[in-house]
This record gives C-alpha cells, structure tokens and sequence, in this order.
C-alpha cells in the first residue's frame, strides 16, 4: 500500500547567526490506518516535522531541501490558499497543551461549528447536531450545556477531549498529535490515549503522534520512528523496536524510561559518550552539506 | 450583571464611572439641566457673586464679565468636553487598532513599516503639529478632534501590537491555522475579542488626555468660540482673576475631577480585566 504520507530527506534550516539546522534530512513513511510514534528527547525535531506538515514552520527557519508527499501529492511548499483547504478537512492538528489551544473569550459551540460550517459547508443548526454527535464520540457528559460553556469552565481533559472532537471533526486522513497527553496528569492521559484509540479504529484515521514517552509509544502505536538531533535513527514496528532496538540510541532511550515494577533502581540517563557521538555525527553532516553549498 | 456590580464595588472604578455618569448626564441633557442659556449676557449683572459669597440663588455660580450664567457655561462645556474627548478617542482608537493589528500579526516588512511610521509620528512636537493643523483646517471643533486623533493614535497602535504579539504565540491562534481558518479572520475573531479588555482601559485612559487636550487647544482659541469650552472659560476668567477668581477655579476644578474621574476608571479597569492583577 502506498504511504499516506511520505516524507523524505526534509531539511529545515533555521535562519540565525550562525544559521542552524533543525531538521538534518529526515526520511519516514507513515502508511494509512496506522498510528505512527515520532519518540525523541526535547530538541530532536519531533515538532518540527509536524510544524512542516502543517506549514507553519517558524518565520525565520526555511525548508532547504526535501519534500512532503501527501497522499502522492507535494505538500511541501503549498500555497496558502491550498494549504487552508486542506487543514482542518484532510490533515487535522491536536495541540500540546490543551489549557491554551482554545480562544480563552468564545464559547465551545463556534470553536466547533467553525471547522464544521468552513470545510463541510454545514449551515448553524446542522453544525450543531453534528458538534453534540462529536461531543458524545469523545464520552463528554451533557454535550448541549458544554456547548454554552467558556474554555476556563472545563478541566484539562474536558478540553483535550473537544480539541480531539474539532480535530476529528471532517473526518481527516491524517491527525498530527503533538504531545496531546504531556500537559494532563496521569489517570486523565490514560482516559485520553484509550480515545484516539478507539476514535481511530472506528475512522481509520492515520494518526502521527508525536511524544517523548516510550510507554505511551508502546502502548498505543503500531510504528515507531526514533528521532534525534533532526534525524530519524531508526524505523521500525513498534513490537520490533521493543523487542530488538537495532541502534545503540534506541536501547538507551528504553533503558532510561523509569520502570514503576522495578522500584528502587537508579535511572539510567542516555551515556553522556553516546551523545557525544551524535554529536559528532551532525557536526560531519552538517560540514558535508556546508560543502556541498560552497 | 454580577460582574458589573463585582467592578463598581471597587473604588476607583466607582468614583470613574460616578464622574463618567455625571458627565454624560450633563452631555445629553445640558439645555435642561442649565438654568439659563449660557449665551445670554446681562451687562447689569456682570462678575454678579456666587451663592456661598452673598450672590443670589438665580446665577448659582456667579456671573462672568458679560454678565453670562457660569453653571449653565460649566453645564454646556462638559458637552463639548466629552463629545470631543468620546469621538476623538474613539477614532484615534480605531485608527491606532487597524494598523497595529496589522503590524502584529502580518510581522515582517508590513510591522516594520508600521513601526518606523509610529516612530517617525512620535519624534514630531504634539504642539507643533495642532498649529499647523489650525493653520490649515481653521479653529473649530473639527480641528480639535483631528488634532487628538493624529497626535494620539500612535498610542494605541503600539499597545495593541505588542498584545497581538502576545495573543500570537498563544496556542489558540495556531489551532485557529490548522483548522484553516483566513488570516483575517483569525484576526477579527480570535485575537480581536482577547484585546478588547485591553483596549477598553486605553480608549478610558484617552478620553482623559483628549479632556486636557481640548481644553488646552480651547485656551489657546483654537476651538470654536461659538460653543461655551471648559478652556475658553479658563481663558476669559484669566482676566478677572483678581475681581473673581472663581471664574477660572471652576473650569479648572471641572477639568481636574473630569480626567481623574477618566483616569480611576481607565486604571481600575485595567488591573480588573488583568487575570494575573485580578486575582
């Protein structure tokens, strides 16, 4: 099956003095139906690759090189006005932190219906129904009364919950979860990864989710790819990767997550010569392609 | 409803909205409220005493040098005085939100342009550039209203840029890009209702400036001397200060509890609506 998407050798450069590259070449292949994990520590590229996909990269970092394909289609450097038909209707985006990724001053219902009535053409009354159908998809109680509401009336996982329902909203091919359970507390990320489970295997959507924890990696992808430094090291399935990481950086990062059935061992951090290495490695990569430039 | 009376319970916001009722109070009914025309003189009853000095009940505040009612002046330039301050901020206000929305959010050359045009606006003397607007536009109330407004929406368009500088880098404003909604409106529907509160406080905080502004360019005669002005009446008890001071100390006295009663509310609107300040 061809890949939903397809990204391949993706450079982004950001423009400062001196200029640094914030993705050295990434390669993966997400293909339709799957729920794709994107792992790595902070600064590895993880957001950087959804913020490409997306087309907000930052103003001052550049796309030098490589290509998103889409659905076969070249999304890498799309117009705007393509670019707005296509978010929100093909490829949704579920933020990090749900406590800001609402206008603070508008009631759930527009926030909603917004999406609706924009890509589906849906008139107020049936952007409606179909906001109170997508409430009770995501398990919200009394769905008519938290229409009415402001963001500041709901909890964190009520608001990553109507998030998770505007990104679900027209039914995308691809949903970019960037970090959707890091900011809410552990009871409530489990209520909430059950969620796009279940949203996922009811749609098919393609979900690429984007984390730094192993254990949610583990629970709910189908494949990983482990990225650092703006590279991806490793591709693999995730029962495969779990079982026989191929790359010394994989077996540290498993190493390093902390085990609650095993109390009362030391953490194991990422070895300071292994970090070193990669290091190493960019700095040659970055040379090359500074060569290259002339 | 209960937020209001949450809002009045606080002083400054109380004492601000009191100065801000009376005046409107004033503004709207002034040929009622007055109890003469402030144009009619009397010559046999010129500089006539106020009530507390031995004067009579009919001119409550004494007479000026034409013999013409001071309450009823006082009355009718509280008139002028806000509708000048309430048009001349509202305008500079829009003019000053436009282009600082625009430079917010689009950034780059068209903030740059932005920016430097504020900059350039601000260099200028305030002073000199109502002199050349009356030498141009002639004395009048229009002029006075023009002069507010090209002297003070710089004001405004610097402090709604920085804030839609901040609503930006708000998680909510990158939703609102990757549901695809326009830039414009983004602008208008999400960032726009989260300045408002901010803007509110600044158009208060205006019209108190815009009071002080319209009574200097009064006393100096470049508004309309057929309308009765707070600095107008400062400036033709200037000369009879020593016969009746209290030709002068009332438009003063107005003017001064007028833009504190502007300012208390502007401030206290300012830490109310402020979420960190409030709590």
């Amino acid at each position: 099956m061809s890949p939903l998407l397809q990204i391949s050798d993706l450079r982004l450069r950001l423009e400062s003095r001196p200029p640094a590259w914030l993705l050295r070449g990434v390669s993966l292949e997400v293909a339709p139906g799957q729920i794709a994990g994107l792992v790595g520590e902070s600064g590895a590229g993880k957001t950087m690759v959804s913020r490409v996909v997306l087309g907000i990269v930052p103003a001052n970092a550049r796309v030098t090189g490589g290509s998103v394909l889409f659905n076969g289609h070249d999304i890498t450097h799309l117009n705007e006005a393509a670019r707005r038909h296509l978010l929100g209707r093909e490829i949704a985006y579920i933020p990090q932190n749900p406590m800001t990724a609402l206008n603070p001053v508008e009631r759930i219902e527009p926030q909603i219906t917004d999406v609706l009535r924009m890509h589906l053409g849906l008139d107020r009354v049936r952007a409606r129904a179909r906001a109170l159908e997508l409430l009770h998809d995501v398990h919200l109680r009394e769905p008519e009364r938290l229409l009415r509401r402001y963001p500041h009336e709901l909890s964190g996982g009520m608001r990553q919950r109507v998030l998770i329902a505007i990104a679900f909203a027209c039914r995308p091919k691809l949903v970019i979860a960037d970090e959707p359970t890091t900011a809410l507390d552990v009871t409530v990320q489990k209520q909430v990864l059950r969620l796009l489970r279940e949203l996922q295997s009811h749609s098919g959507t393609t979900i690429l989710f984007i984390t730094h924890d192993l254990g949610v990696v583990a629970k709910l992808c189908d494949h990983v790819h482990v990225m650092h430094g703006g590279r991806v090291l490793e591709s693999a399935p995730a029962a495969q990767l779990f079982a026989s990481p191929a790359q010394e950086y994989t077996r540290a990062l498993i190493a390093a997550t902390p085990r609650f059935d095993r109390p009362g061992e030391l953490l194991r951090p990422i070895p300071v010569a292994l970090t070193l290495r990669l290091a190493e490695d960019a700095r040659v990569l970055d040379a090359s392609e500074a060569g290259k430039r002339g | 409803m209960n937020a209001l009376v949450q809002l009045l319970r606080q002083p400054r916001i109380a004492f601000g909205a009191l100065v801000a009722l009376a005046l409107l109070m004033a503004a709207l009914a002034a040929p009622w409220l007055s109890p003469h025309d402030p144009r009619d003189q009397d010559l046999f009853n010129a500089f006539a005493k106020p009530l507390w000095a031995g004067g009579d009940s009919a001119h409550l505040l004494g007479t000026d040098s034409l013999g013409r009612d001071l309450l009823s002046r006082l009355i009718h330039g509280a008139r002028v005085a806000l509708v000048v301050a309430f048009v001349a901020a509202l305008l500079a206000g829009l003019l000053g939100t436009l282009l600082g929305l625009a430079a917010g959010y689009y950034g780059g050359k068209v903030d740059s342009a932005i920016s430097r045009l504020v900059e350039i606006w601000m260099s200028f003397p305030s002073v000199l550039l109502c002199i050349v607007l009356a030498a141009l536009l002639g004395a009048g109330l229009h002029t006075v209203v023009i002069a507010i407004v090209i002297i003070d929406w710089t004001r405004f368009c610097r402090v709604v840029r920085a804030e839609v500088l901040v609503q930006k880098s708000h998680d909510y404003v990158a939703s609102a890009v990757t549901i695809g909604l326009r830039p414009a409106r983004i602008l208008w529907q999400e960032i726009l209702p989260n300045v408002l509160p901010l803007l509110l406080t600044l158009l208060t905080l205006e019209m108190g400036i815009a009071i002080v502004v319209e009574a200097i360019l009064s006393f100096v005669g470049l508004s309309s001397a057929n309308v009765p002005t707070w600095g107008g009446i400062i400036q033709e008890g200037r000369l009879y200060v020593n016969q009746a001071w209290w030709l002068m100390a009332a438009p003063m006295l107005c003017i001064i509890v007028a833009v504190l009663g502007m300012n208390a509310l502007g401030d206290g609107l300012r830490d109310a609506l402020d979420p960190v300040k409030a709590r």
